[in-house]
């Protein structure tokens, strides 16, 4: 490997790749029982952070960046006048192994764009992924994107690799996807997500009868939407991630404010800000989808079609919802104490192991650390100092936000954790 | 009655026969301290336990016994906090364990049991960010290198982790602060003592003890860790609440090209 080829590569291929918002690297079983190297068992570990806060565990970048295709969102097409560079498979191999030698990662995240056609490049990300786990012994955590268009047969030997495969929808709505990426069909996307899905069900269903089926994507699919670059409302959004969930056993739908890159009339201009709020509420909402028992037509439907910005889709949803309430948390059942504003699922399980002990009341509540300054209005307990007055739901929402409007300033004003 | 003040070798056993002591002699009033930071109480007398492994596990089946396996973790974690004062919490907790009929580990309205948590959580926080944080570095000698000054004494707990996941290459974790290190040699770890040479320079990748090759590596990830910043996302305050100052002296993409 020459280095100052390498880093040259490296530096256009990174940046090339940095837009993709998937680095999850959890939720394979793969384990070190070869004395080989690495282990993919574990939770993920992030190893660093960007300077604009995302975690870093894989080593995310393309394999090149020559493409044949001209979507407008993406740094890459064609008609960009960049800089390209192409990594030998060689190269993805050693930048791989000797990163996680000294843990700066957890695995690869291998994406490309498209030079030739899809098989001719879906042929070397499996390549390196092959390379990896045969050569190199490697139990560390691979992700490869699939190239739309790419044939069935391919996509069967890349999620006998790799730990998750994904092939990013990009563009919500076919609209959408038709005015900014004119070169893709969206059955390119859906076909190679059913390959893989169908692929887990029979590897599923064989495992039970043979031992030794090699694994097959052992974490799964994901994909990522775009938002603020074609004008869905959230309602739509949301509408397509259930869609996925439910129809193509996905694993994680990522969400990716756009980052204004091209001057190009059908694209928000340069410049303009970055929707981070309102990306975050996107992944609180998939976040109550998937955990708290919510239905996505709960939060989001025909009457109310895009999320709140001021205050949390959970919050806004029992605003809505103030017929529910108050809950009672010493005898609640799960999916209600799951409901209330300020609590999160952490909170909820020790609330229900605590009441085996005693009737809580608001200081085992608070000791716990129930951000009561929202759930109060939604809650009693063992204390007969409640909200007793009737309040509406706006006297509620200007309480809360009034009693914590430093923290939604700054939640305003900066991206901020999930349901911190 | 004089209070007494037993005095331990600092090790986990040591404590967990302290512990036996209290409950052999039904001593009340006593607090238990590591003879590296005993402070010399006015009305107290000082007593010294001698570490008994065989003591040291009924303590410890006990207290197995009488807790999830959760609640025996969270006590352990807690142990290596180092806090002043953690082992008479623990005596605590440990002494309404053994007074309750229930498992009390998730009984968080019992103060001591809230506490053991609580610290527990940030060792465990700082285990992790070590499983994270640790950066080998490649000697001359072959071996994967690394060095870190944790709050906390979390090498006992991070010993598995690296093992699994690094079977196939020798590696040294030390741990400057407190003068000892996990030294793996592709068979066993073994916790050792180093001397380091007058001149070494635990954040620095000199070439008299480090191979030619880790520097263009090193290189490498930090030109990956620029090129995958998005600049107009940048948030300075988080990025620090993720990777605290403290850590950044031995990270390499946090180093000065
Ligand atoms: S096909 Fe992929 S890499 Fe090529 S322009 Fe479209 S989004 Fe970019």
């Amino acid at each position: 490997m020459s280095f100052q080829r390498t880093q040259e590569k490296l530096k256009i291929l990174a940046d090339a790749a940095k837009y993709d918002v998937s680095c999850s690297s959890s939720g394979s079983k793969r384990a070190n029982t070869n004395k080989g190297l690495g282990d993919a068992s574990g939770m993920g570990i992030c190893h660093s952070y960007t300077e604009d806060g995302r975690c870093v565990s894989l080593l995310k970048i393309l394999l090149t960046n020559h493409c044949i295709f001209d979507c407008a969102y993406c740094v890459t097409r064609k008609s960009n006048d960049v800089k390209r560079a192409a990594f030998k498979v060689q190269e993805v191999v050693d930048l791989t192994i000797n990163f996680y030698r000294r843990n700066y990662i957890e695995g690869l995240f291998l994406s490309s764009g498209i030079f030739k056609s899809a098989d001719y490049t879906m042929e070397r990300l499996v390549a390196v992924a092959k390379k990896l786990r045969l050569e190199e012994n490697f139990n560390g955590y691979i992700h490869l994107k699939s190239i739309p268009g790419a044939s069935d047969e391919l996509m069967r030997e890349a999620g006998l690799y790799a730990d998750r495969l994904s092939v990013n929808i990009e563009i919500p709505t076919e609209a959408g996807l038709k005015k900014l990426a004119p070169d893709k069909k969206r059955e390119d996307f859906i076909k190679p997500m059913i390959k893989v899905k169908n692929e887990i069900i029979q590897y599923n269903a064989e495992k039970k009868i043979i031992k030794s089926t090699p694994k097959f994507a052992p974490a799964g699919q994901s994909t990522q939407m775009i938002i603020g670059a074609s004008g869905e409302n959230d309602f739509q959004i949301m509408q397509t991630s259930n869609h996925f969930y439910k129809n193509y056993n996905l694993k994680r739908v990522y969400y990716s404010g756009y980052v204004p890159i091209s001057y190009d009339n059908r694209l928000p201009q340069i410049g303009s800000a970055v929707p981070m709020l309102r990306e975050n509420r996107l992944y609180q909402t998939d976040w109550l989808m998937r955990f708290y028992g919510f239905d996505v037509s709960e939060i989001l439907n025909e009457q109310h079609q895009n999320l709140d910005l001021d205050v949390d889709p959970k919050l806004s949803w029992a605003l809505r919802n103030l017929h529910e309430f108050p809950v009672d948390v010493n005898t609640a059942d799960q999916r209600m104490l799951a409901r209330i504003p300020g609590l999160g699922m952490k909170s909820v399980f020790k609330i229900i192991n605590a009441r085996r002990f005693r009737k809580l009341n608001w200081e085992h509540l608070k000791k716990i650390g129930v951000a009561l300054n929202r759930a109060q209005y939604f809650m009693v307990c063992d204390s007969n100092q409640f909200e007793k007055r009737d309040l509406t739901s706006e006297k509620i929402k200007g309480l809360i936000l009034q009693n914590s409007t430093s923290k939604y300033q700054k939640m305003l004003s900066n991206q901020l954790s999930l349901f911190g | 009655m004089q209070a007494k003040n037993l005095i331990y070798d600092g090790t986990f056993d040591g404590f967990l026969s302290a512990v036996f002591y209290v409950f052999e002699f039904k001593l009340k009033g006593v607090t238990i301290q590591n003879e590296f930071t005993v402070q010399q109480g006015l009305f107290s007398e000082n007593e010294r336990i001698i570490t008994d492994e065989i003591k040291a596990n009924r303590v410890w089946n006990g207290i197995k016994s009488k807790l999830s396996s959760n609640g025996s973790y969270q006590l352990y974690y807690a142990f290596l906090s180092e806090v002043v004062g953690v082992e008479d919490l623990l005596l605590d907790f440990i002494q309404y364990a053994f007074s309750q009929r229930k498992k009390v580990d998730k009984d968080y309205s019992h103060p001591s049991i809230l506490k053991t948590a609580q610290i527990a959580k940030s060792v465990g926080r700082e285990k992790h960010r070590m499983e994270a944080f640790v950066r080998f570095r490649l000697t001359k000698d072959d071996i994967y290198f690394a060095s870190i000054e944790p709050d906390f004494n979390v090498l006992p707990l991070i010993e598995k982790h690296f093992k699994r996941r690094y079977a196939d290459q020798k590696w040294v974790i030390y741990d400057i602060k407190r003068g000892y290190g996990l030294f793996y040699d592709l068979e066993k770890v073994e916790l050792i003592n180093m001397d380091f040479p007058e001149n070494f320079n635990f954040t620095k990748t000199d070439d008299a003890f480090f191979a030619t090759q880790e520097f263009e590596f090193q290189k490498l990830w930090q030109d990956y860790f620029k090129a995958t910043n998005i600049e107009s996302r940048k948030n300075m305050k988080l990025h620090i609440r993720h990777i605290p100052k403290r850590y950044w002296k031995y990270l390499s993409e946090k180093q000065p090209n």
